[in-house]
């Protein structure tokens, strides 16, 4: 046991440790352990009172049991007791295990917070760093709640010591980040700016990472952090090594702090052109020092000097205006690519990969492009080649696609397992990017997947044949070429699936040749079918029926084939039924029927690649952008127009589709096991993204049967948004482009009044669309709670910036209607969709309806937003069926004026009685048939809820068809409501 | 025109874990809010991938959507976990401040000094790094406060009996 050195001395405790150290199992160890709980629980148990020391050994033993894996399900109690100590060694020990051990049991929640209360209202500061260490370890929302109110007022006051300021700062910044709406902002936020200024150097660094997450949040309350960073960065890095005393590590003045200033400023767009010289003054000298021959040879001194590059290169980069210095961070970069220390180098290539992407210094990172392919072949660290691999993918352009690929496909051959994935979509995405030639984009994903055949996800094969289907220049070639690719004796199976589907859809492009004559075709393709999983089979015995329409020669061998009893009486019930269907088709259709049935694919809609999506997925959308996206050159040229046109399950193929769903198909499939529901189920279930209904298409428009993880739910971007989205041609106006100020709320959208009014009997559907910007909608409600789901669809190729919808309440509403919601991510990627959950609760009833603003930067420019969110009233419905007798004897208890509101209105839409009924059950009541006398008039019932009450609500619509009018009578026990139901049913008409 | 810069999100440490080459946890320091049952994977999972890794390699890797950085001393491995936008070598620095801090503490710091002294360990942190920012970077300040915190304790400590000491009373 080695001398316990300072201190307090517990014996009991090193004793118990060194039993630990010396059980021989684990089985001894849990053995001595559970002693020891044992001996600990009767201590806490028995009559004697046990002193302070003893609690605080007993829990301290507690807690490293805890430490060792074990479960401790008693001592809270104890140690919350040693919080009240005025022992700093037991109050210490005491906050050490409630941080560690913390226990949502809400009463010793209470006890603890009490007892920080304590320690911070007394005044000591050592106690009230305890106290604040404990906080901001813990974290909690109830901490929050607690102590977010106390902690600035600390943080701010005059007399705090420094120690304590510290702490009280990050104690904040971590309650922040926690419950970030329980951190109130307020007048101490200009005096925590200027805690940049302070003398204490310790107290600067722990204010620059509070400031910097503030700053995030709220960049306008900060703003004027950012001159006041640059002149304290200033005055470091152009002190002296021996200025800052303690604050200055091997050599490098105070490196912790101008790593958090430069972070800081990277809030933050270039600052105006005073401060600018100033700053691009600091940064220069960062740059000229990692000239200078270093102070010291500990790798501390170079990895501190480094890390003050490092991220003075991350803010050349963020700012992104001065070529000079991107320039100069590249050739920094450069030397770095072939240093000694493995480090700088991996560090070299991953800050060379955001270079990349600036269209200053894209050029100059070209050039090392030998370095970055030698860096793949030699490095000894798969971390280091994997990011050869980035900077490779994030330089290619045009110019050294051709390269680039060649290389990464090369390296494929023999990369390590855990990146050969990540490898094979790069390729991809590169391969399709940068094809102008297509043969060659067929050629690369065809060695993709003879090199790496289990790497190559769906997403990559479903691609190749989406490119190939929309471009008719390489269709010819794609078919001699997988062809080809199938003569090898062993290919890989995702080979078989893009060879079974290229050559059902163009193999008569080849089939003149007497080399790839239909026959010939169906042998090769059949020769692998044993071989195959029952997905590929099923693709392939799709394949045969695509042959029986394209070859009418190979019809008879191909119905034996199908007549087998191994394709006939599969056990797979899928394939079963396959072969009993296109057996069944093949023989009763007409070549006309035949011949439309299975027609060409149609183009895809081209929408983001899913490959793209996939490889955002795995790596985050920050590491996928590259320069071609930012100039807005998006592989235009490779598939469809310009415009992304959305497309998603929904859109594509109904046309052909719903013909045989409807008919010839549904009577096929009468001896089969069910498929093909009919045009609206199938319809509907695409919609719901639930591919469920087992038809043959499946497999066979692979591209569609898998939504890309962006792909909408709603299917809003495929269906066409007649009934609910606003004329796309006004979509410019609607965007406020003079306002650049982030603060103001734009005015309405015109038209949000009439797509406001369209929610109020729907909830899903599109609220707003313009050139930009879709906001989708999709809502649920239930008794007096809902949960509303907003999209927010990019429709151009760039990201928007600085993305934050608010949602925003009058006082009035405020108290009526409770609204929850999180922030979405401020960097929406184009074409992508990012989803908002609102909570909703109706508290009591209420009229007006929340406002969306929404705010981003699109190109430079400011976009602001304001669109009214249908949360209405009537969402709150619970339907209540009720008999004649019952609705009129309510009707007559509900008779005094005030309970009754009527509306008499012209009918605005054709008067249907179907789409009246649908209206009214929309809206929420019940649809009381057989009620009124007058089988014209409609009736309902329903009840709202709130969180306070239930207000039952009775209505009465009457058409008069020959006046074109309808009067509508709402009678409920509130006047309030009456007339907001009214008001919104009689928009409806 | 060219899109604006967006603002790069400050991030903090998510936690730091201090293990054996024989892969023995020995300090564990969360600053994100995570079950026990997602810390013991975690633990589990960087463990045995920090110790498969060969020497002279480099000290960071991506695991998860995290960076890792880590570094040997002795027979101990400190690691931490910080987010994609973090300072790597600001990170290694921190591992090493916080050695020395250690060092200067117990006098040539040793693996056993953190095991029984465990607590004194997580004290001396969190005057260092609070909620995974660095609080205090002077050794000075971080050891005064640590010392005067033991002067405190010398002073209320009363002797007790060496039974009680060892814990059969």
């Amino acid at each position: 046991m080695p001398a316990v050195s300072k201190g307090d001395g517990m014996r009991g405790l090193a004793v118990f440790i060194s039993d630990i150290r010396n059980c021989k199992s684990k089985e001894a160890e849990i053995k001595r352990i559970n002693k020891e709980l044992a001996n600990i629980r009767s201590k806490f148990k028995g009559d004697k009172a046990l002193d302070g020391y003893s609690k605080k050994k007993y829990v301290c033993k507690l807690l490293f049991i805890f430490l060792l894996g074990h479960d401790i399900d008693f001592g809270h109690m104890e140690a919350v007791n040693l919080l009240s100590s005025n022992r700093y060694t037991e109050k210490q020990i005491g906050y050490l295990f409630i941080s560690v051990l913390v226990n949502s049991n809400s009463e010793l929640i209470r006890l603890i917070n009490n007892a920080i209360k304590n320690d911070l209202a007394s005044r000591n500061p050592t106690f009230m760093g305890l106290a604040l260490h404990c906080i901001a370890n813990v974290g909690s929302r109830e901490m929050a709640e607690a102590f977010a109110g106390e902690i600035p007022k600390i943080l701010v006051a005059g007399d705090t010591m420094d120690s304590v300021k510290q702490s009280a700062a990050l104690c904040l910044l971590r309650l922040y980040r926690t419950s970030p709406d329980l951190v109130p902002m307020g007048d101490w936020t200009s005096r925590v700016v200027h805690l940049l200024n302070d003398q204490h150097l310790g107290v600067v660094t722990a204010a620059t990472s509070l400031i910097t997450t503030l700053a995030q949040k709220n960049p306008e309350e900060f703003k004027t952090s950012v001159s006041l960073a640059v002149s304290r960065l200033s005055r470091i890095v152009t002190s002296a090594s021996t200025d800052l005393q303690d604050y200055t590590y091997y050599f490098v003045p105070a490196p912790w702090l101008s790593v958090k200033l430069l972070r800081l400023l990277q809030c933050y767009p270039p600052p105006d052109p005073a401060v600018r010289g100033r700053l691009t003054e600091c940064l220069e000298t960062v740059l000229n020092k990692a000239q200078e021959p270093p102070k010291s040879k500990k790798v501390q001194h170079s990895n501190a000097k480094n890390a003050v590059l490092f991220e003075a290169i991350s803010l050349i980069i963020h700012h992104d205006s001065e070529p000079n210095l991107l320039v100069r961070a590249c050739n920094q970069l450069g030397q770095f690519l072939q240093h000694r220390e493995t480090n700088l180098r991996y560090l070299a290539l991953e800050s060379m990969c955001t270079l990349a992407s600036s269209e200053f210094s894209h050029e100059a990172v070209k050039t090392h492009i030998e370095t970055v392919i030698n860096a793949l072949k030699t490095e000894r660290d798969v971390s280091v080649r994997q990011r050869a691999v980035d900077l490779l993918y994030a330089m290619c352009d045009r110019s050294n696609a051709q390269q680039i690929v060649a290389e990464m496909l090369s390296y494929l051959e023999t990369a390590d397992y855990s990146i050969r994935e990540e490898i094979v979509l790069k390729v991809a995405i590169l391969a399709e990017k940068y094809a102008v030639d297509y043969t060659w984009y067929v050629d690369t994903i065809l060695n993709l997947i003879r090199i790496a055949g289990d790497y190559v996800s769906e997403e990559v094969w479903y691609r190749v044949i989406q490119i190939v289907i929309n471009r008719d220049d390489v269709q010819g070639y794609a078919a001699k070429t997988v062809f080809e690719a199938l003569q090898a004796p062993a290919c890989h199976e995702n080979l078989v699936k893009v060879g079974g589907y290229i050559l059902g859809e163009f193999g008569n492009l080849i089939a003149g040749d007497p080399r790839s004559s239909p026959l010939i075709q169906f042998n090769l393709l059949h020769s692998k079918f044993h071989l195959c999983s029952v997905p590929t089979r099923a693709l392939l015995l799709s394949t045969y029926i695509k042959f029986v329409n394209l070859f009418p020669e190979v019809k008879a061998t191909i119905q034996d084939v199908l007549r087998s009893d191994s394709q006939l009486r599969n056990a797979d019930v899928e394939l079963q039924q396959r072969a009993v269907e296109y057996l069944r088709l093949s023989t009763v259709a007409s070549t006309d029927i035949l011949a439309t049935v299975l027609e060409e694919m149609p183009p895809f809609p081209e929408r983001e690649s899913s490959i793209l999506a996939k490889l955002k997925k795995k790596k985050g959308p920050n590491t996928v952008t590259d320069l071609e996206e930012a100039k807005r050159e998006r592989s235009a040229d490779v598939n469809g127009g310009p415009e992304p046109a959305p497309a998603s399950a929904a859109g594509l193929h109904t046309g052909r589709l719903r013909a045989c769903a409807g008919r010839s198909w549904t009577r096929l499939s009468a001896h089969s096991p069910p498929f093909g529901r009919g045009t609206l189920a199938w319809e509907a279930s695409v919609l719901s993204g639930l591919l469920c209904g087992r038809s043959v298409f499946r497999t066979f428009f692979p591209v569609q049967s898998t939504p890309s993880p962006s792909a909408d739910l709603l299917g809003l971007g495929a269906t066409p948004p007649a009934p609910a989205g606003p004329p796309p041609s006004s979509g410019g106006l609607l965007v406020d482009v003079f306002s650049d100020s982030p603060s103001a709320v734009a005015p309405l959208a015109p038209g949000s009044e009439d797509n406001f009014a369209r929610f109020v009997c729907k909830n899903n559907g599109v609220l707003f669309e313009n050139q930009l910007l879709q906001i989708g909608l999709k809502s649920e409600f239930r008794q007096n709670l809902g949960r509303m789901f907003i999209f927010y669809g990019n429709k151009t190729s760039t990201q928007f910036l600085s993305f934050t919808p608010t949602l925003i309440c009058s006082d009035d509403l405020q108290t009526n209607l409770s609204l929850q919601t999180k922030p979405v991510d401020p960097t929406v990627d184009g074409g992508a969709q990012v989803q908002q959950v609102v909570n909703i609760e109706c508290v009591s009833d209420f009229t007006e309806a929340p406002v969306l603003n929404i705010q981003f930067r699109y190109g430079g420019t400011f976009q602001n937003v304001s669109v009214k969110l249908p949360i209405t009233l009537n969402k709150f419905f619970q339907p209540t069926e009720m008999a004649s007798q019952d609705f009129f004897q309510r009707w007559k208890q509900l008779s005094s004026p005030q309970q009754e509101v009527q509306n008499i209105f012209k009918a605005k839409h054709p008067m249907d009685t179907e789409i009246t009924k649908a209206k009214i059950i929309g809206f929420g009541s019940a649809l009381l048939e057989d009620v009124d006398p007058n089988p014209a008039n409609f009736v309902g019932a329903g009840i709202i809820h709130t969180r306070t009450t239930q207000i039952g609500c009775l209505l009465r619509l009457e058409p008069n068809l020959q006046a074109q009018m309808y009067r509508l009578t709402l009678r409920t026990s509130k006047e309030a409501v009456s007339r907001r139901l009214c008001a919104l049913l009689s928009e409806q008409f | 025109g060219r899109a604006q810069p967006r603002p790069r999100p400050a991030a903090a440490m998510q936690f730091m874990l201090l293990f054996s080459r024989q892969g023995k946890l020995r300090l564990q320091k969360w600053y994100v809010p995570l079950s026990d049952k997602e810390k013991k994977k975690i633990t589990r999972e960087l463990v045995q991938t920090v110790l498969a890794r060969k020497p002279k390699m480099c000290s960071f890797l991506e695991w998860r959507d995290l960076k890792i950085v880590y570094k040997r001393y002795a027979s101990l491995y400190f690691c931490c976990a910080i987010e994609d936008q973090d300072n790597e070598l600001i990170t290694l620095e921190i591992i090493h401040r916080y050695v020395e801090l250690l060092d200067k503490y117990f006098g040539s710091v040793c693996e056993l000094d953190i095991i029984f002294n465990f607590e004194k360990a997580y004290f001396i942190l969190d005057e260092f790094l609070l909620g995974g920012e660095v609080q205090e970077t002077s050794k000075k300040n971080v050891l005064k406060a640590i010392e005067q915190a033991d002067l405190l304790q010398e002073e209320a400590e009363t002797p007790r009996s060496v039974l009680e000491e060892i814990g059969l009373t």
